[in-house]
This record gives C-alpha cells, sequence and structure tokens, in this order.
C-alpha cells in the first residue's frame, strides 16, 4: 500500500499547477487536472479500502522526519486504515462529482481557476487530516482545511460580508484549535509521542491517570467543537454559505465540518477511558443538534437552512460518539456527506436556475421547471427528514436506538423532537421553493432553466446514494457492511467501554416506526403549514410562540453575545490601553527622560549638515585601520 | 577535532565575511560617487558574494558539536587582554546566514526607494552588514560590544535621514533607548572583567574564558541586570518596546526589513552568549520574570496590534509579541524552548522581513499605510495580494509554514515549564490570527474605496524576485525543519548543561506558590 502517498499528492500537484499557471495559461480549462486528480485519488482510496479488509494493524508509510528536537520526534507519515480509508473514499468520492458539478457552476466566474485550485489544495488538506499517523499532523491537515475554507468562504473578496465571514470562521476555528493544541501538547508531556499507535498503547496500558485522560479528551473536543461547529462554536459555519455554493457542499457539509467527528472516533481509545469527557460530548452533541435545529424554522436563505441542518446532523453524530456508538456517528457522517452535499448542490441548481436568488420567500412552484433538480432534492429531503428507507433514515435510527437502548431516554426524546424540527425545517423548504404559489420575481421568472449535464449528473449519482447507501453498507441495524469493516479500529475502545453488542429486535422495529412516525408529522406539519394555510399560519404561530420566535429568528442572539462579551471589550479595551498606557506611561516617561537629559537638539544636528556621506566614510575607515593593525 | 579557519576551510572566512560589505562600502565611496547604477550594483553584487561566502560556509560547517568553529583569534590590545577573536556556533551560524540573507533582500527591496542621497543609503546597509556580522562572529567580549556600537549608528542614519515625517523624534529615541542599554551593558562588561582581573590576575576579554569563571552569586545579579536590560531593549520586551513602532514606522523599508529581521536577534543573541552564558545561576531565578515579561509581550504587543491603524505599526507590534515567544522558549531552558526560539528568530526574520518589505512596496505606489487607505487591493494586485497572504499565513502559525514550527516547539518548551504560561502564551495565537486576518481583509479584500488603487501596477518582477526567496525558505523551513534543528541541538543542549546544576531550585518563593495553584511540573 506504498501508494496511499498519492492519494493526498494528486490534488496537491493539481492545486500547484493551476495556482502557478491557471491565471495566464490554464484559464477556462482549469478544472480537468483537478478533477483527473480527484478521479486518480477516489480511485486509489477505493483500491485501499478494498486492500484494508480485515486488515488487524494499521499500515503506516514514513516519508521524513518532521519535528527533531530532543525527545519531540515528529514523523511526517501516513496511516491506512479501516476509518481513514472509509474517509478517504467519502471525500474523494463526493469531492470528485462535486468537482465535476462545479465546472458547470463555476462556468465563467472570472476567479474560476482560483476555485479550482483551493478546492484542490482543500482535497489534499483533507486527505492528510484523515491519513496521518500521528497528532501533529493531524493538526496539520486540520488548520490547512480551515485555511481553504477561509479562501474560499472568501472566494468573492470584494464583498465585505464575505471577506468578513471568512476571517470569522478562521477565527471561531483558532479558538478550538487553542483547546486542541494543549491538547497535544498534553499528551506528548505524558506520554512522549505523539503517533496514534504509540498513544493509544500508553492509554490501554493505563500510563496515563484518569484526570489526565479527561483533560485531553475535553481538549480535544474543543478543537472538534471549533472545525465541527458545535455549540457555542457554532456561530462560522452559518456565515461560511457567503462560499461558492459547491464550497458549501463539501466543505462545509460533506468533508470538513465532520473532521472534528472524526478526530473523535480515532481517538476513540481516549474518549472510551474519559467517561466524563463523553459524557460532554453527548451533551453538546444533543444539545446543538436541537438548538441549531429549532434555529433551522426560521430561516429564509435556502443555503442558511441548510447550513443550520448541517449544524444538528452534527450535534447527531457527537450524540452518538457521546455514548461510544463510533461506527453509527461514521455511518451518519457517510450518508449525511451524501445527502446534504445532494441537498447544497440541489440548492445550487435551483440558485443557478433564479440567476442568484436564495430568498425562499421569492421562489415557489419550481418543480414543474426544473423536474430533475426538484427530484432529487426531494430525495435529499427524504433522506434528511429519516423516511424509511433512505440513507438518512439508517444511521440516524441507529443512533437514537443506540440512545434509547443504553438508557440515555432524554437524550433520545431530545433527538426525537430535533428530529421531528428537522422534518418540518427541511420540507418547510421544499414546500417553499418547489410548491405552492410562484412567488418569483417576474424578470427572473423568464429565465429559468434546468441546469447544464455536468451538474444534474453528479446530483443524480448522489440521488441514488441518499436512497440506497443505508441499504447498503447499513443492515441489518448495529451489524451491517460498514461495521463488520470498522470493527478492528474500534475494537480497543469498545473493550474499554464494555459496549454490549445488542441484536436486532422486536424492540428495534417499535423504535424505527416511531421516528419515521414522527418525521412523518414532521412533514405534514410543514404540508399544512406552508401549502394548506401559508397566508395566515406561519404569521400565527410566530405570534404565538412569542420569545420562542423571536429568539429563533434571531439565532438566539449568539453573534451579539459574543460582540458584546468578547469583541468589542477586547479591541475597546485595547484601544484604551494602548492610549493610556502604551503612549502615556511608557512612551511620556521617555520622553521626559529625554527631556531632561537634553539630548534632543544636539543630537539632531549631524543631520543638518547634509554630508552624511563624510560621516560613512570616517566611521569606515576607522574600522579599517583597526582591522588593519590587528591583522597586519 | 580543531574548529581553526585552516583546518575547516582554509582561509580566514570570517573575518572576509565580516567586513566584505564594508570594502563594497568602500569602493562605492571612492569611485562610483556620481554613478548610481554602478554603485547599486556594486552594493547587490557585494551583498550577494556574502551570502554566497554564508552559504559556502555553512556547507563546511560540523552539525552535532557546540564548539566554536572557523576560529579566528589574534592579539588586538594586548595590555587589557582583548583579543580579535571571530568563531560561530550553530546559532550564531544561522543568524549570520539570515543576515547575508535579509541585506541581499533588502538591498534590491530598496532599488528605486531612496532618491536622496543614494549612495549614503546603500553605504549604510552595507556598513550596518558588517556589524550585525561582526555581532554574530564575535568571542571576544569587547569587540562584540565595538561591533554592537557600530550596527547602531548606520540604522540611526537610515532612520534619521531617509525616515518619514517624524524621523528626528523617532532616530533619537531608537538612539537613546539602545543608547541607555548600551552603557548599561558597557559598566556591566567593565564589572565582570575587573571582577576576573582581581579574582585570577589576569585580563581578558575573552567570553569562553568568562563563561568557565563562575562568578559569585552578587557579581552575577548586579551584571545580568546589566545586560539584561540592554538586551532587553534591543528585543524589545514589555515594557521596554515603544521605541519599536515609532522607529518602524520611519524608518525606510530597507531599515525596518533588517531592524525587524536582525537587529532584535541581537538582543536575544546577547541573551544566550552572556546573560546565560555567564550567569546561568542568576539565569535560572529569572526564568519566572523573563516568562511573565515574555507572555504579557505575547498578548500586549498583539491586542496593541489590533488596534493600530497604520500597517508598519501594525507589524511593529507584531513583532512585540512574537518576540514574546522568543524569550519565553529560551528561559523555558529545555531542548524544544531554546531550539524553537533560535529557529523563531529566523523564521520571524524571514516573515516580518517580508511583512515590511511587502508594506513598503504597497508604500510606493500609494505614500500612505494607513488601513482605511487600502480595501480591495488584491483587484490591482493580485500577485501582491497572494504573497501578502502567504507571509501572513505564515506570521499567524499555519502548520506547513515556517512560523508553527517555531511556535509550537516553544509552546512544548514553555508547557513543560509550566502549563499556565503555554495557555497564556497559547492565547497569543488566536489574537495573532485576529489581528493579521483583520488587517488582511480591510487591506486586499473588500470593495475598492480609494480610486487611487485603479491606477497602481501588481508586483514588477525584481519585487517578486527579493520575495521568492523568502517564500521558499519559509515552506522549507516549515515542511523539512530538520536540517536547521539538528544544526541547533548541540548548541542548545550546551545551553541546558549550563543551566542545568541550577534548575532543580526552579522559580523564585512567589512563583511556587503560583505553581502549586496552576500546576505545572
Amino acid at each position: 500500500m506504498g501508494y496511499i502517498w498519492l492519494i493526498p499528492a494528486l490534488p496537491l500537484a493539481a492545486f500547484l499547477i493551476t495556482i502557478l499557471f491557471g491565471k495566464w495559461f490554464i484559464k477556462d480549462s482549469a478544472h480537468w487536472l483537478p478533477i483527473l486528480a480527484m478521479a486518480g485519488a477516489f480511485g486509489l482510496s477505493v483500491a485501499a479500502l478494498i486492500q484494508s479488509w480485515g486488515a488487524e494493524e494499521p499500515y503506516v508509510l514514513n516519508l521524513w522526519q518532521w519535528f527533531t528536537s530532543g525527545d519531540f520526534q515528529i514523523p511526517l507519515a501516513l496511516q491506512l486504515d479501516q476509518l481513514s480509508a472509509v474517509m478517504c473514499t467519502t471525500v474523494t468520492g463526493v469531492g470528485l462529482l462535486i468537482f465535476i458539478y462545479s465546472k458547470g457552476y463555476m462556468h465563467g466566474d472570472p476567479g474560476y481557476y482560483r476555485f479550482f485550485a483551493y478546492m484542490s489544495l482543500f482535497a489534499f488538506s483533507m486527505l492528510m487530516l484523515v491519513l496521518a499517523e500521528n497528532y501533529l499532523l493531524l493538526y496539520f491537515g486540520w488548520e490547512a482545511v480551515g485555511l481553504c475554507s477561509y479562501y474560499l468562504i472568501g472566494f468573492y473578496y470584494h464583498k465585505p460580508s464575505a471577506a468578513a465571514a471568512g476571517k470569522k470562521a478562521f477565527l471561531t476555528n483558532r479558538v478550538g484549535d487553542f483547546g486542541f493544541g494543549l491538547g497535544v501538547m498534553l499528551i506528548w508531556t505524558l506520554v512522549g509521542t505523539l503517533s496514534y499507535s504509540g498513544v493509544f498503547d500508553a492509554v490501554g496500558a493505563g500510563e496515563v491517570s484518569d484526570s489526565a485522560l479527561v483533560a485531553i479528551a475535553l481538549l480535544l473536543f474543543v478543537g472538534a467543537m471549533g472545525k465541527s461547529a458545535q455549540f457555542p462554536l457554532h456561530v462560522w459555519l452559518p456565515d461560511a454559505m457567503e462560499g461558492p455554493t459547491p464550497v458549501s457542499a463539501l466543505i462545509h457539509a460533506a468533508t470538513m465540518v465532520t473532521a472534528g467527528v472524526y478526530m473523535v472516533a480515532r481517538s476513540s481509545v481516549i474518549f472510551a477511558s474519559a467517561r466524563p469527557a463523553l459524557i460532554v460530548v453527548g451533551i453538546i452533541g444533543t444539545f446543538t443538534a436541537i438548538y441549531a435545529a429549532s434555529i433551522g424554522i426560521a430561516q429564509n436563505d435556502i443555503k442558511r437552512v441548510l447550513a443550520y441542518s448541517t449544524v444538528s446532523q452534527l450535534g447527531y453524530m457527537f450524540m452518538a460518539l457521546g455514548v461510544g456508538a463510533w461506527v453509527a456517528a461514521v455511518f451518519h457522517l457517510v450518508t449525511h456527506a451524501f445527502f446534504k452535499a445532494l441537498l447544497f448542490l440541489g440548492s445550487g441548481s435551483v440558485i443557478h436556475a433564479m440567476s442568484g436568488e436564495q430568498d425562499m420567500r421569492r421562489m415557489g412552484a419550481l418543480r414543474g421547471k426544473i423536474k430533475t433538480t426538484y427530484w432529487t432534492f426531494l430525495m435529499g429531503a427524504l433522506a434528511l427528514s429519516g423516511i424509511f428507507p433512505f440513507a438518512g433514515f439508517w444511521s440516524k435510527d441507529e443512533i437514537l436506538g443506540m440512545q434509547f437502548k443504553g438508557g440515555g431516554y432524554i437524550i433520545w426524546i431530545v433527538g426525537l423532537i430535533a428530529a421531528f424540527i428537522t422534518a418540518f425545517y427541511t420540507f418547510r423548504a421544499v414546500f417553499m421553493t418547489f410548491w405552492g404559489n410562484d412567488r418569483t420575481d417576474p424578470e427572473v421568472g423568464k429565465h429559468i432553466h434546468e441546469s447544464p449535464k455536468s451538474m444534474i449528473i453528479p446530483l443524480g449519482i448522489l440521488a441514488v446514494l441518499s436512497v440506497i447507501a443505508g441499504l447498503v453498507i447499513g443492515l441489518p441495524p448495529e451489524g451491517g457492511l460498514l461495521h463488520r469493516f470498522l470493527e478492528p479500529v474500534f475494537q480497543h475502545a469498545n473493550e474499554i467501554l464494555g459496549v454490549e453488542h445488542h441484536g436486532f429486535g422486536a424492540l428495534d422495529v417499535v423504535l424505527m416506526i416511531v421516528s419515521v412516525l414522527v418525521a412523518l408529522s414532521g412533514i405534514a406539519l410543514a404540508y399544512l403549514f406552508y401549502i394548506r394555510r401559508p397566508d395566515e399560519l406561519p404569521q400565527k404561530a410566530g405570534k404565538k410562540a412569542g420569545w420562542l420566535y423571536k429568539g429563533i429568528a434571531n439565532k438566539w442572539y449568539m453573534d451579539e453575545i459574543y460582540n458584546v462579551a468578547i469583541i468589542t471589550p477586547l479591541v475597546e479595551g485595547s484601544r484604551v490601553i494602548y492610549k493610556w498606557f502604551d503612549v502615556a506611561v511608557i512612551d511620556g516617561l521617555v520622553n521626559l527622560a529625554g527631556r531632561i537629559w537634553g539630548g534632543f537638539g544636539k543630537m539632531a544636528r549631524p543631520f543638518q549638515t547634509g554630508r552624511v556621506e563624510n560621516y560613512a566614510l570616517i566611521m569606515f575607515l576607522a574600522v579599517v585601520v583597526i582591522v588593519a593593525v590587528v591583522v597586519l | 577535532m580543531e574548529y581553526g579557519f585552516a583546518e575547516q576551510i582554509g582561509f580566514r572566512a570570517l573575518t572576509v565575511l565580516t567586513f566584505l560589505p564594508s570594502v563594497g562600502a568602500l569602493i562605492m565611496l571612492l569611485f562610483m560617487r556620481k554613478r548610481p547604477n554602478a554603485y547599486k550594483t556594486t552594493a547587490l553584487v557585494t551583498a550577494l558574494v556574502t551570502l554566497a561566502l554564508a552559504v559556502y560556509m555553512m556547507t563546511q560547517f560540523q552539525t552535532g558539536t557546540a564548539e566554536f568553529q572557523f576560529q579566528e583569534d589574534y592579539r588586538w590590545i594586548d595590555s587589557f587582554g582583548i583579543t580579535f577573536h571571530l568563531g560561530v556556533d550553530g546559532i550564531s551560524m544561522l543568524l549570520i546566514l539570515l543576515t547575508a540573507f535579509l541585506s541581499v533582500i533588502a538591498i534590491l527591496g530598496s532599488w528605486n526607494y531612496v532618491t536622496d542621497r543614494q549612495l549614503a543609503f546603500f553605504v549604510c546597509l552595507l556598513v550596518l552588514e558588517t556589524g550585525m556580522i561582526g555581532v554574530f562572529a564575535a568571542m571576544d567580549l569587547f569587540l562584540f560590544y565595538v561591533f554592537w556600537e557600530v550596527q547602531l549608528i548606520p540604522m540611526y542614519f537610515l532612520i534619521g535621514i531617509w525616515g518619514g515625517a517624524r524621523r528626528i523624534y523617532a532616530a533619537i529615541k531608537f538612539f537613546l533607548y539602545t543608547f541607555a542599554g548600551s552603557v548599561l551593558m558597557l559598566v556591566a562588561i567593565i564589572g565582570i572583567v575587573w571582577w576576573y582581573t582581581k579574582d585570577s590576575g589576569v585580563t581578558t576579554f575573552d567570553i569562553q574564558t568568562l563563561q568557565q569563571a563562575g562568578f559569585p552569586y552578587g557579581v552575577q545579579a548586579l551584571a545580568f541586570v546589566g545586560f539584561f536590560l540592554a538586551f532587553a531593549i534591543k528585543v524589545p520586551m514589555f515594557p521596554f518596546h515603544t521605541w519599536l513602532p515609532d522607529a518602524h514606522v520611519e524608518a525606510p523599508t530597507a531599515g525596518s526589513v533588517l531592524l525587524a529581521g536582525v537587529l532584535l536577534k541581537m538582543g536575544v543573541y546577547g541573551m544566550i552568549r552572556f546573560c546565560i552564558g555567564f550567569f546561568p545561576e542568576v539565569s535560572v531565578k529569572a526564568v519566572p520574570w523573563v516568562m511573565i515579561l515574555s507572555v504579557i509581550g505575547i498578548i500586549y504587543g498583539a491586542a496593541m496590534s489590533l488596534i493600530q491603524a497604520d500597517m508598519k505599526k501594525l507589524v511593529a507590534y507584531s513583532s512585540v509579541s512574537h518576540m514574546g515567544y522568543v524569550t519565553a522558549g529560551l528561559f523555558a531552558f529545555n531542548l524544544q524552548g531554546i531550539q524553537g526560539s533560535v529557529l523563531q528568530m529566523i523564521n520571524h526574520g524571514i516573515l516580518t522581513g517580508a511583512l515590511f518589505q511587502m508594506v513598503g512596496f504597497f508604500y510606493e505606489r500609494s505614500h500612505t499605510r494607513l488601513i482605511k487607505d487600502y480595501g480591495g487591493v488584491a483587484q490591482p494586485m493580485p500577485v501582491a495580494a497572494a504573497l501578502f497572504s502567504f507571509f501572513v499565513l505564515g506570521s499567524l502559525g499555519l502548520p506547513g509554514l515556517n512560523g508553527f514550527v517555531g511556535e509550537f516547539l516553544i509552546l512544548v518548551g514553555i508547557f513543560q515549564y509550566k502549563i499556565v504560561f503555554a495557555v497564556l502564551a497559547s492565547v497569543g495565537l488566536i489574537l495573532g490570527a485576529a489581528y493579521l486576518l483583520w488587517m488582511y481583509q480591510r487591506t486586499m479584500f473588500q470593495e475598492l474605496r480609494n480610486k487611487k488603487w485603479l491606477k497602481v501596477s501588481d508586483l514588477n518582477a525584481r519585487e517578486i524576485i527579493t520575495l521568492v526567496p523568502l517564500v521558499a525558505a519559509a515552506l522549507f523551513i516549515g515542511i523539512y525543519p530538520a536540517p536547521v534543528l539538528n544544526l541547533l541541538s548541540a548548541p542548545a543542549q550546551t545551553i541546558v548543561a549550563q543551566v542545568q546544576p541550577y534548575l532543580a531550585e526552579h522559580g523564585s518563593s512567589l512563583l511556587k506558590l503560583a505553581s502549586s495553584l496552576f500546576g505545572g511540573n
């Protein structure tokens, strides 16, 4: 498997060539190289996936020594096990489809080459992240994907809102990375290595105290909260929708934002040995799931609905991790990558058809006009809502089922409520966009057209995956293909946790029926609100709900809280310190000293003669004389 | 194994290296007074040859030993035991390479920057280079002091003559601060030499001899303060930093590049050689206080950067923050901290040098450095914006670029000393990203408000050429820092060995109290 270095290297090469030659030489054909590179990386990932089947130990490829300082020896090494193979395949597979889609979507954009260059850089970074052999290289990929996200959110950099959103994303992630970095340092200080295998062996052997493990796990999780947009570090993700839609699909839905989930799953041995931290993970995930879903109800921008939905779905994944349901989390990660990429690309197709309109209040009745987009979007919506037998049903139900069977009834109920809200806001979006009255601006209405083939084909493939993926890799629940495949990765963690394997029985069927009923009632309510009585019910309900609605509509004031609590005090406080301490106190003393010394006038005199050459010459000659005396 | 010049390289390489720039300057002064193209070319060629020699010496340099290499030792002023003794270890070799490298960049970058008294400008740059190399190569305390003063003068002229509107004020402030430091250092030098003479009956300024002297605690304490203040001003550490923003804002681009790139490092270099080398016991005692000042500097410098309206001032305050990491890493007194600290000096030289260079390029086009006069500059200057973002990212410590390697090693080093300082220093990473990205957003991104920028051309070939080597260096160290780290390994071990005997009684009683509260080792 020595070829695995090629998986990230291909997109890297595509990036380098495109960024250096794109502007002047490649220009409008900038998509070819990245697409080919992605296809190559996908092929290799599939090969790696097949080859890693059943392997007991991860395959490690040492490239070269990266850090070397005393005991701090960190190699630049890649590691392939089943988990990284699944991640690589998902990233390159979905990535390839999105690259192809982008050929149509970004057509004619002045930054065409730049777009494909950054997307390739992202693919490289993400693949490094999942193939890293140690925490420091993971950290490299971790920040590098953040950088690409920054570039791509701010792709339309002349838009102030886009530029601000990019910065916000990077900074929020930096806050998370602050914790992550400290966690890495703590690991090294206690264990003396950062290689996964070395760290997990040490943890398994009980070399690290329980309290230290909890500290490590929590610090790492802070990083995950930033990257995977968990409350309260979720604020950057909705704003990230300023980026082009394929970016939202690839980076801010399917892959990068799941890096936190991947990292926690990767560190399953640590988290399994740190139960209190695991509980925190579960609680934050559960809260985020319902919190973000609630905001999704009141969004009118189609992409923002999906953004909050992503935050919420990531919450489900952490909810799974919180009870040690590692595979269920990865399962949902994979199906979510399919159906959320589909929904984003579908919304991109809508936006494309609507000449850039994103506000659902100015859409409606589009199902007849852009049929393929509608049908594929509907597949994604059903999968997201958790309707049998779509992909999202299996993965979400597995998460909820494991909560119930593990005795986490409160989390199960909260998860069900969030699922109800999810179905509601998803179909609210479907109805407002594709059904009901045509509220389109007449000028826009004239130009509505179905998207080109390069966009439709990826939609079709993702729609198929959104329908069947769960059936293929997830059946039977808790024992499907994915479970059996990933078993070696999580074996150790499961032993530590003592996770029991529940068989598939009558209880599961009951739970499934309950969750489908909940989802269907969410859809029914959306139908009632937005199709049957769209003119009165939404307003009436909004008024009735009072503060609840106000909170939801204002995103629970999180941005405002950050502004008042952190950003303004920081900036204004710095201003005050600068003016009253740096300038007034320190410089005041210095100037006073200068004046007392009386040197200011005297010292300025040499400049007034204007013959500095002479001074330089004199000075220099003096030096020469000294040297001559010495050497001769 | 002998590490004299004769065995290693066959000629007096360090003397040649040190004075080559000044010889070039002399030739320019004597023969090319009225021919700008000739003297500019001579300046560049001189700097290039110096760099080539430095690179050649690097290839002959023996890693894996902390011995001083390419040594040359001549009698100078016998009656005071002063010698003309040169030599380099891994740390000074790297810093000399950085000096030679940045001198080329600075000269090429200011090709058309000054029009007034151009010859003198380039002469100053070359004399400055001699002074800087001399500081790092000197193995005699008196010689060190001479070079220390020599480099002060051309920098004083660079700021005072070719500076901006408030150049006189800035130059004098620069001079006063450093002069105050120099006086303190001089007193300390005289003090320890006097003590050594009294103690052993021999007068010497030889650095290695003095390092073996084993000064009594009282002498150590007093002399430490003298040296330390001089170097803390140079670094500059909080609260001795206010000369830096003024000096940078007024200095011409080349001055800023060399000031930030090299001159600040002389302060840390001095701490390594003298504060720690001569007074290890007091240095260990001083650790908590140095750490506190460093961490304040990290956060304070970053906070001040956040609100600056002038780009140069912003980068200047960011230097205060970055140099805080360097001093903190050094005084963590473990391999990671020390190696990270020296590496970060090189990184800071590359990245901040590049940032100042680029601000200079923008200034040449727009004649403003105020952030509010910028905005949307990525449109007329895409190449410049791309390169600028590269250096901004390096500066904020993006993994894969050089800044990360140094910073992370430093943090690992501090973490082992006391976790609470590592936590506080890490806050600087968040703030660093904040002020740099905010500046970038307001200057390069957003809509183009100032119509002046529409007429501006992107970077020309010469300007790009000055930046490409910096990009290459940043990438190389970021991806494959092992060669540099190996070079620093032996000197770092020596430093640790110097302080090791005293580390057991690490920290003052006050800090012990704090450590019991916050944990740590």
